[in-house]
């Protein structure tokens, strides 16, 4: 077993070999610029996208003509919310969202906010899923866009997107997704799931980073989008610029991959997560699951050890790439938003990690990431004094502490 | 973040890490931040003849609040009570190399010191307690 560990599979992932092999000839022999229609360079490259588009489409159930590139999920995302607020403002004003999204979605919608556009932020229980009955109650006749997204990037929790795009339905309104953790991952299927645009990312599904999609509906009903860049009309005009055809046909591979690997992948991936869970939480007490307990993405572990601090605890494990809600990893110092929104406390979202099992891990990292885990919270709860308190059978909740 | 190889080696072998009893004669407690903020120093002096003999600390937050509050207890000992008193966060800054985002782990040991530094000196009973350092930060 080779250290240091890799094991924050949410916040990226390794290029699959067989994804760089499949990119390498499109940097120097097949290097067109695949909008060139006068000579088989462009010809070739185009053929190389492509075909990496029927791959993408195909694993989503949507047509080839439906996948917009982008750089990535963020651009995606912030092309769904600008680009049909801007097309479709005649039409209405509000933008309905959840309090969990990603912070391209937020963000997004905080800067539509600044142009007058008015967004309500969805409550999520806590599991971590919005309600589809409180979507149905948000819309109103100004309503021009719902954007939920399918899987939580920190707990994993996967929302009811086939309840909701219904509602959006019935109600003639626009429903974005933002998939960029679940595709790949889980089945996705743009028509069961009602969704009219849906953002997504290669590098989270072990394919190369600055290089995304947007799905925009073609058909019941046809999306349009106001672009954000301007230019030379590629991708159906919605997004000018010429296609990184590298990017663009590892993107294609990595999703034939997924789609090829998924079902034994997310059981391999789910039953090493479950060993990891077990591990941790059958050895130590007072470890708390984060998310939905069994609608969450098969890699996906995200617990708070009770008496320690994430950051201190990731310290103690610096060997083994993780991620946590503490306030201490973020420049802002609050702890993570997600957390708050389900109702945990601030005490417990700072003691937060997450754990991303992914496609190259084995069975002998999660063994030795249990084990490690175990050894530093002991050695930080020694060292605690909450966890000494609570020892000694005081409340913490009812000291009087000076919040600073 | 990378962590200086100070904040490294107090966070794996800390200085004085433990307890004493807060009823023991010339211990003086201060217990500083909250839980809601990521974190809780507690830290105990030990007194005698007006000099810190012993000094103990237990931790919750991140790592440079653990390095803080370890050096903190390194510091303490041997000097006078007025002595201490005169520990500033800076110090400690420099001693640690904490970054600008980690300066109030710092603080929180300033005033981890300034608490335990007061509880000793109400238990002493002292009179000329300035009123200032009577609040725990």
């Amino acid at each position: 077993m080779k250290l240091p560990i890799y094991m924050d599979n949410h916040s990226t992932t390794p290029c699959d070999p067989r994804v760089v092999d499949a990119m390498l000839p499109y940097f120097t022999e097949k290097f067109g610029n695949s909008a060139s229609r006068n000579h088989s360079f462009g010809w070739e490259a185009e053929e190389g996208v492509d075909q990496a588009r029927k791959h993408i489409a195909s694993l989503i159930n949507a047509d080839a003509k439906e996948i917009v590139f982008t750089s990535g999920a963020t651009e995606s995302d912030n092309l769904a919310l600008k680009g049909v607020v801007e097309m479709y403002k005649e039409k209405g004003d509000h933008v309905i969202t959840s309090s969990t999204e990603h912070r391209a979605v937020i963000d997004a919608a905080k800067s539509l906010e600044k142009k007058g556009v008015k967004v309500t932020y969805l409550p999520v229980d806590k599991d971590g899923r919005v309600d589809p009955d409180d979507v149905r109650k948000a819309i109103t006749d100004k309503t021009i866009l719902i954007s939920i997204m399918l899987a939580n990037n920190e707990i994993g929790t996967i929302h009811p997107i086939a309840e909701i795009g219904k509602i959006a339905k019935e109600k003639g309104v626009l429903f974005h997704c933002d998939a960029t953790q679940g595709v790949g991952k889980i089945p996705v299927d743009v028509q069961e799931l009602g969704v009219d645009l849906m953002a997504f990312t290669a590098h989270k599904i072990y394919g190369p980073k600055g290089i995304g999609a947007l799905y925009v509906r073609r058909k019941a009903p046809r999306v349009r989008l106001a672009p954000m860049i301007d230019g030379g009309g590629h991708e159906r005009g919605m997004r000018s610029g010429t296609l990184p055809v590298p990017l663009v046909v590892g993107f294609g591979k990595a999703i034939e991959l997924c789609a090829k690997e998924m079902p034994e992948e997310s059981v391999r991936t789910m039953a090493l997560r479950d060993r990891l869970q077990d591990g941790i939480m059958g050895a130590l007490e007072e470890v708390y699951l984060n998310g939905h307990e069994t609608d969450r993405l098969p890699g996906n572990l995200n617990v708070s050890f009770a008496y320690v601090e994430g950051e201190a605890l990731l310290m103690g494990v610096k060997e083994i790439a993780l991620s946590s809600g503490s306030a201490c990893t973020s420049a802002t110092l609050e702890p993570s938003y997600v957390l708050r929104a389900l109702g945990v406390g601030s005490d417990l979202a700072h003691s937060s990690i997450r754990f991303g099992v992914g496609r190259f891990t084995t069975p002998e990292e999660v063994e030795y990431t249990i084990d490690r885990m175990i050894k530093a919270v002991n050695h930080l709860r020694e060292m605690s004094p909450l966890y000494e308190m609570a020892k000694e059978g005081i409340d913490l909740k009812t000291v009087q502490w000076a919040v600073h | 973040m990378a962590y200086s190889e100070k904040v490294i080696d107090h966070y794996n072998n800390p200085r004085n890490m433990g307890s004493f009893k807060k009823d023991e004669d010339g211990v003086g407690t201060g217990i500083v931040g909250a839980p809601e903020c990521g974190d809780v120093m507690k830290l105990q002096i030990k007194v005698e003849n007006e000099t810190i003999v012993d000094a103990k600390f237990k931790t919750f937050g991140c790592g440079s609040a653990i390095a803080s509050s370890s050096l903190a207890t390194e510091w303490l000992k041997g000097k006078t009570v007025d002595e201490a008193g005169q520990i500033k966060n800076t110090e400690i800054v420099q001693e640690l190399n904490l970054p600008p985002v980690k300066i109030h782990c710092s603080v929180l040991a300033e005033d981890a010191i300034k608490a335990a530094l007061n509880d000793y000196k109400k238990k002493a009973d002292t009179e000329d307690v300035p009123e200032e350092a009577a609040t725990p930060a």
